[in-house]
């Protein structure tokens, strides 16, 4: 495609290598047709939270928190305060405080509280004797938990309320809330449950309670499903599926990319999986799909089949980061490639090409059976698998996509390692959003 | 010898039927009963078989000089009319035009200098504050046409303290002063007043020394009488001793009236001025005013004590000075005071005052460099002006679309509206210090009146005080007095009050006029004038200054009242009833040589002006076939405001119309073409982009494809130059920029060269980058770059004459991109894109601006219906394909986000782009 203006071969060939799978500029289903960048960060953006319908906060390596307006492209707030970068943040709107504040976490060992509003900091603590690795929010008990070395519990005027030390050298690398007043964190290959109880004098305290270690690597993300249920996933691939209130796995699916696959994977086959490559590394979930990114690929599981639902290995030139579910069918995702992909869930034309498929080890286990696992099965097996088709992309960055959040229709903010955020909106959306400005102002100054 | 009309432009139609003769009555009343319909000029109408005469060009072969000029010249009480300086100062441009004899035919149309002395019953010498006059005047046999803006400036030392002089613009077309009459009158006024402001500065500086001298001489007196006194009595009553006397007397006498001169120019500013040009800049009047008083604080206190503090004594006194006319003292330009001599210099012995003595040097200055402004901004013939005025006219009206293809407007606007709006300043006062005006309403002359009756000077006469009224129309409320000659200022207050505003007393005083005129000497039968404020006046003191405000407040008032009419009646119809005749002028313009003589008619042309038009032969070629089409469908009026729907009529029209105006051009401004304004603000850029639509236009003819590449600019998709030579990319690069929407001012949307990667924040910023192709690793980096954001851009490879972009299948670039074009010219081509452009321009404002294209006009109707209606709207009304729509919703796109957001805004622009397959263009 390139080749009538390179003057060398060597870019070429790069160019076509990494072409593992390309769309084209034909793109007709891709309705982000106007992008705005947003510039100010200085080093890596990691995370992107939404505050409200029209605000976002973006947080990087350079321990900045900027707070921008989706719908001008404005940048509202500079949250400035933490010198070093930011290793998690959240919204955090307890019902007795009425508007929504944002917690952050930093590698200099403090978690503030800031006000997206005025851009003032409102609450901070500082010297904490681990950096904060994840927080979590427990609106409804107007409390909010770190995770590090330590578990914390804090009030939500930053008062220490409960400390536990966890063991194991990663400390706490993700939480979540579980039904009755239970936390799930996920220590390097185990999920740990604690409870939480209050006392009479509103005492809180941590009760470890469960260890559950069926992960056989370190556990990559772990996400609430429904009331019921809650996954994990690992660095080696393994899917598993919790019942949320009595914490036994229900479905135990290992991700193993086969290399038996015909199509378009087959080019870039590989003779040795490197861990990395089935690592799950996100995972999203809508209450009936499970989105998982999986090495560079990414993995649909369907929670009322109890089976896969559709996956593509090679669905990124690299590793995905982070997934969404846009809808039962439309899914998007972004990589360290740079580039963001919309896909859509389709059925497979005819079954007379029987779409080949990925060998996943499938086990419904009991605990004791987890040595004794059967082979696993073709997936052919699952007739019901459907295909993963690319249906746009969106380039813009030059470094990996670490995040995106979207905005329903009024775009989609992506964050990446080139210090960037890009605002992707729908182009004749705005157009027509702009005319109407248009007229309005039109009205109002009553004329030209 | 030939008499010349005034220029007939009309602001305030439904006003000047107060002055004038009845002839102007009836016809302003016909103008005012249809004034959008009014009749177009005959020789803007184009006829079928146009007479073989109807050269624009023929005219102007036998003036004397090459090109107009400006002369300035002073009626001297020494050696009488005399020539000063022209501007430009360039021996070659009067050629052998005898500048002394027109200096004595100007300077004798100047009645008012002839008017010296004190009004009767006063008891000190006025200061005559009189308004400039205009006039126009023609001389058949040098060829030669004048505006003239006659003068005063204050000299102390002068006859009646005032030195006549007088500036004009000298041309050989008669036409383009009458046509231009409002705007050089404006210029000219502006050039008077910076004088003047200047002089009376000069003019206070001068009665300070006076005074000085004056009191040292008095304190000098008043010592010897002392002396004297101390003596004894018996020498009190001698001869010498009353001759003392005497001489003290004059000289209090004279101080006295020094004063009062001082009080008279320290009032100037709080006259009513009835000329409506007369602006100037507060911020000055305000100095020069605190200045004077000052001074007259200073010399109110001084004079009751005589207290000069006497250093010594120098001499007896000398005779008996004339106390009374104290101009012919001698003066020290020092700031010791001197001794005044009783004995006055005789008058042809002084050495009179240069222009710049009499006014300060700064002001003198500035207004030399005003009035080459003006020349420069009058070079090139009537045609060539007027198009260029409309081209002002319609870009000022097209403010909200003129950041798309002509980012130079708010230059222009500076150096036009400025000149129209705002006092010329000589001293740079900040604009905000000046008092906003409203603007004298310009109006093409309609037709210019031309009188040629030399044996009936009375009814001529009244023609051209009806144009002058006409012409003054924009205040006629001070117009009353106006063509008043040696009316005294008593005799008009007294008629003020009043209040007659009826013509019947214009009638009267146009009988006055003509009585008084008839008689005298100096008004030469074969040269007409046409005076705007042909009024003189001498100041009353301060108490009948009070007087006379209080009896106009009904004139100030109406003026206001009527000012704010005319306001309204601006916003309330946006289009100027001027414009229409505009459109259809042009096009008389464009196609008067049209018909079946067109082409002998050119032929003829270049025989007769084979020095100044250099124009291809291949010009001609389109010409020949296009006027049979153009000429028929211009016959509607109103055809150069719609939008034409049939492409290759307007094509075509295009063609022809570009052509014409080169060879406009190229007849008119000469050698020195580069120079003159042509509607972009500054001569380099206008070089530039001249230099830049010829390298377009080497890339249309050399390139197949460069209508994909015009494509992709005008619809907003970013374009890489790609190339290995700096210049070639460069030039290529240039060349591309005209096509940019909304470059910015100094083209901040086009990057010339980069030789780094770029990035997708260097998209969102430009939109046409000239890259460099290099070989190597970074190379590399930025072919990655390239092929990662191809999408979004296209790439002209200048090297491989390639062309990677959308594909384009559209018309509507045809016109302006088409490789076998006629076109040879740079300067041509320029025209002929911009014209094109300018009207994608406004098709865009209309697509932008047309509300059911983009808001349901029911409740139940969707974005599909709205998106439906748009489409059809591109592609049936204004017969657009898919392509060329693009255009135009890129275009309505910028114009809808300049509109809502001033550029200023923090958020960085968005970038719109579409996903659609790209094509390899190769030659």
């Amino acid at each position: 495609m390139l080749r009538w203006f390179l003057g060398g071969r060597e870019a070429q060939s790069s160019v076509e290598r990494s072409g593992v799978l390309s769309i084209g500029e034909e793109q007709p289903r891709n309705c982000f047709t106007e992008l705005q960048v947003l510039k100010g960060h200085f080093d890596i953006v990691r995370f992107l939270v939404q505050i409200d319908d029209f605000r976002c906060a973006s947080a990087g390596d350079d321990g900045l928190v900027f707070v921008w307006n989706i719908e001008t492209g404005e940048r509202l707030q500079e949250l400035r305060g933490h010198t070093q970068q930011i290793t998690a943040i959240i919204t955090f709107a307890c019902e007795a405080a009425a508007h929504t504040g944002l917690i952050t976490a930093s590698s200099d060992r403090s978690v503030s509280l800031w006000d997206p509003d005025s851009g003032n900091r409102v609450q901070t603590v500082s010297d904490l004797q681990s950096s904060v690795k994840c927080l979590l929010g427990l609106e409804r008990l107007c409390l909010w938990v770190s995770g590090g070395e330590e578990l914390c519990v804090w009030s939500k005027d930053f008062q220490l309320r409960c400390l536990q030390q966890t063991h194991g050298d990663s400390g706490v690398t993700t939480l979540i809330e579980l039904p009755k007043n239970h936390l799930a964190a996920a220590v390097d290959r185990e999920i740990v449950i604690y409870r939480l109880t209050f006392s009479d004098d509103s005492d809180v305290s941590l009760t470890k309670i469960r260890c559950l270690s069926d992960h056989r690597d370190q556990i990559r993300a772990l996400i609430n499903v429904n009331d019921r249920l809650f996954a994990s996933g690992s660095h080696a691939g393994e899917l598993i599926l919790w019942d949320a209130v009595d914490w036994n796995a229900l479905k135990y699916q290992h991700i193993l990319w086969e290399e038996s696959q015909t199509g378009v994977q087959s080019e870039s086959r590989l003779k040795a999986l490197r861990p990395s490559e089935m690592s799950i590394q996100h995972l999203t979930t809508n209450g009936q799909l499970i989105l998982a990114a999986v090495g560079s690929g990414l993995y649909v599981y369907d929670l009322q089949s109890q089976s896969v639902a559709a996956y593509r290995k090679a669905a990124h030139d690299s590793n995905v980061l982070h997934t969404m579910l846009l809808s039962d069918s439309e899914l998007m995702s972004c990589s360290e490639d740079g580039s963001v992909r919309m896909w859509e869930i389709q059925d497979l034309p005819l079954p007379a090409e029987p779409a080949s498929a990925g060998f996943f080890g499938n086990w419904t286990f009991g605990r004791s059976s987890k040595q004794s696992a059967p082979p696993s099965k073709k997936a052919t097996d699952f007739p019901n698998t459907r295909k993963l088709e690319l249906i746009g992309d969106l380039i813009g960055h030059s470094g990996a996509v670490q995040m995106f959040v979207g905005f329903g229709e009024d775009g989609l903010v992506t964050c990446s390692a080139d210090h960037l955020l890009i605002l992707w909106k729908n182009g004749e959306r705005q157009s027509r959003l702009r005319s109407q400005a248009l007229f309005q102002k039109l009205e109002e100054n009553g004329g030209l | 010898m030939t008499v010349c009309g005034a220029a007939v432009s009309n602001a305030f139609p439904g006003r000047t039927t107060m002055i004038g003769s009845p002839d102007v009555v009836a016809f302003t009343k016909e103008d005012e009963s249809s004034p959008d319909s009014s009749p177009l000029p005959e020789e803007f109408s184009v006829s079928l078989h146009p007479p073989a005469d109807s050269n624009p060009w023929a005219k102007t072969s036998y003036a004397k000089f090459i090109k107009d000029f400006i002369l300035i010249s002073e009626f001297s009480e020494q050696v009488g009319p005399q020539p000063l300086l022209t501007i430009p100062d360039d021996p070659k441009v009067c050629g052998t035009f005898d500048l002394n004899y027109f200096s004595l035919r100007i300077m004798s149309v100047d009645y008012q200098a002839s008017f010296v002395g004190h009004t009767p019953g006063s008891g000190y010498p006025r200061l005559s504050f009189v308004e400039d006059s205009r006039v126009v005047l023609g001389d058949s046999k040098e060829g030669a046409f004048a505006y003239v803006h006659h003068l005063t400036l204050y000299d102390l030392e002068a006859r009646g303290f005032v030195r006549p002089f007088c500036m004009a613009y000298v041309t050989a077309d008669e036409k383009k002063i009458m046509q231009q009459f409002q705007e050089l009158s404006l210029r000219f006024s502006q050039a008077s007043e910076c004088l003047k402001a200047g002089n009376r500065r000069a003019f206070a500086k001068e009665l300070q020394r006076k005074l000085q001298d004056l009191e040292y001489t008095h304190s000098v007196l008043q010592k010897e009488e002392g002396l004297q006194r101390e003596a004894g009595p018996q020498s009190m009553y001698s001869a010498h001793a009353v001759e003392k006397a005497n001489e003290l007397a004059n000289v209090e006498k004279s101080i006295y009236e020094h004063r009062d001169l001082l009080k008279q120019i320290s009032s100037y500013h709080r006259r009513q001025r009835r000329d409506p040009y007369a602006v100037s800049c507060q911020k000055c009047v305000s100095e020069c005013l605190s200045e004077c008083e000052e001074l007259l604080d200073k010399y109110a206190k001084l004079a009751s004590p005589f207290s000069y503090s006497q250093k010594g004594l120098t001499g007896e006194g000398g005779d008996s000075g004339e106390g009374e006319e104290e101009g012919d003292k001698e003066e020290k330009p020092s700031y010791t005071p001197q001794l005044i001599k009783g004995k006055s210099a005789k008058c042809f012995d002084k050495r009179l005052k240069t222009l710049q003595e009499l006014c300060d040097e700064t002001f003198y200055e500035a207004t030399v460099e005003l009035l080459k402004e003006t020349e420069r901004s009058f070079r090139g013939d009537l045609c060539y002006l007027h198009i260029r005025r409309l081209d002002r006219a319609f870009r000022r009206k097209h403010k909200v679309v003129n950041f798309l293809f002509e980012e130079d407007l708010e230059d222009h606007e500076s150096e036009d509206e400025a000149g129209r709006l705002r006092p010329f300043c000589a001293v740079n006062h900040s604009i905000d210090n000046c008092v906003q005006l409203i603007p004298p309403h310009i109006v093409l002359a309609s037709e210019a009146v031309e009188i040629s009756q030399p044996e009936h000077p009375g009814p001529a006469h009244v023609a051209f005080e009806a144009s002058a009224a006409q012409e003054l129309g924009t205040v006629e409320s001070y117009l009353e007095s106006s063509a008043s000659d040696q009316t005294l200022e008593t005799q008009e207050s007294s008629e003020e009050t009043k209040g007659s505003f009826s013509s019947d007393r214009s009638g009267v005083d146009q009988a006055e006029k003509q009585e008084s005129s008839d008689p005298t000497p100096d008004q030469n039968t074969d040269m007409e004038r046409e005076s705007s404020s042909d009024d003189m006046e001498t100041t009353a003191g301060e108490d009948e200054g009070e007087n006379k405000e209080d009896q106009t407040p009904v004139s100030l008032l109406d003026v206001v009242s009527e000012l704010e009419a005319f306001k309204e009646e601006l916003v309330s119809e946006p289009p100027v009833p001027g414009d229409s005749t505009c459109c259809m002028a042009q096009e008389g313009f464009l196609y008067e040589a049209s018909g079946p003589h067109a082409v002998s008619c050119r032929q003829h042309s270049e025989l007769s002006q084979t020095l100044v038009v250099r124009r291809e032969p291949h010009a001609l070629l389109p010409l020949q076939g296009d006027y049979t089409v153009g000429s028929p469908s211009s016959g509607s009026p109103a055809a150069g405001l719609e939008l034409p729907v049939e492409i290759f009529g307007d094509a075509v029209f295009q063609m022809s119309a570009e052509d014409g105006s080169d060879c406009t051009m190229s007849a008119s401004t000469g050698s020195d073409r580069a120079a003159s304004p042509i509607g972009f603000g500054g001569v380099a850029t206008l070089r530039e982009k001249k230099k830049g639509a010829q390298s377009t236009l080497r890339f249309v003819r050399q390139y197949p494809f460069s209508m994909q590449a015009l494509w992709c600019l005008l619809s907003g998709r970013t374009l890489v130059v790609l190339g290995a030579d700096e210049g070639r990319v460069r030039r290529l690069v240039a060349a591309l920029t005209l096509f940019v929407p909304a470059a910015g001012k100094c083209g901040e949307r086009v990057q010339a060269w980069l030789s780094c990667p770029f990035t997708l924040t260097d998209l969102q910023r430009w939109k046409l980058i000239g890259l460099q192709r290099v070989a190597s690793p970074l190379g590399s980096s930025m072919l990655h770059s390239l092929s990662r954001y191809s999408r979004y851009i296209s790439i002209l490879d200048v090297d491989q004459k390639t062309l990677r972009c959308p594909p384009y299948r559209g018309r509507l670039l045809a016109n302006i991109a088409d490789h076998r074009t006629f076109i040879r010219r740079g300067s041509t081509y320029l025209l002929h894109i911009q014209s094109t452009l300018c009207r994608l321009a406004a098709k865009a404002f209309l697509l932008a601006f047309t509300h059911h294209l983009h808001v349901p006009v029911s409740s139940e109707e969707g974005p599909e219906d709205i998106e439906a209606r748009r489409r059809g709207f591109l592609q049936e009304q204004l017969g657009l394909d898919e392509e060329d729509s693009q255009i135009l919703l890129h275009l309505g796109r910028l114009i809808t986000q300049q509109y809502l957001q001033p550029p200023s805004t923090v958020a960085a622009p968005a970038f719109s782009f579409n996903y659609t397959t790209s094509v390899l263009y190769k030659i």
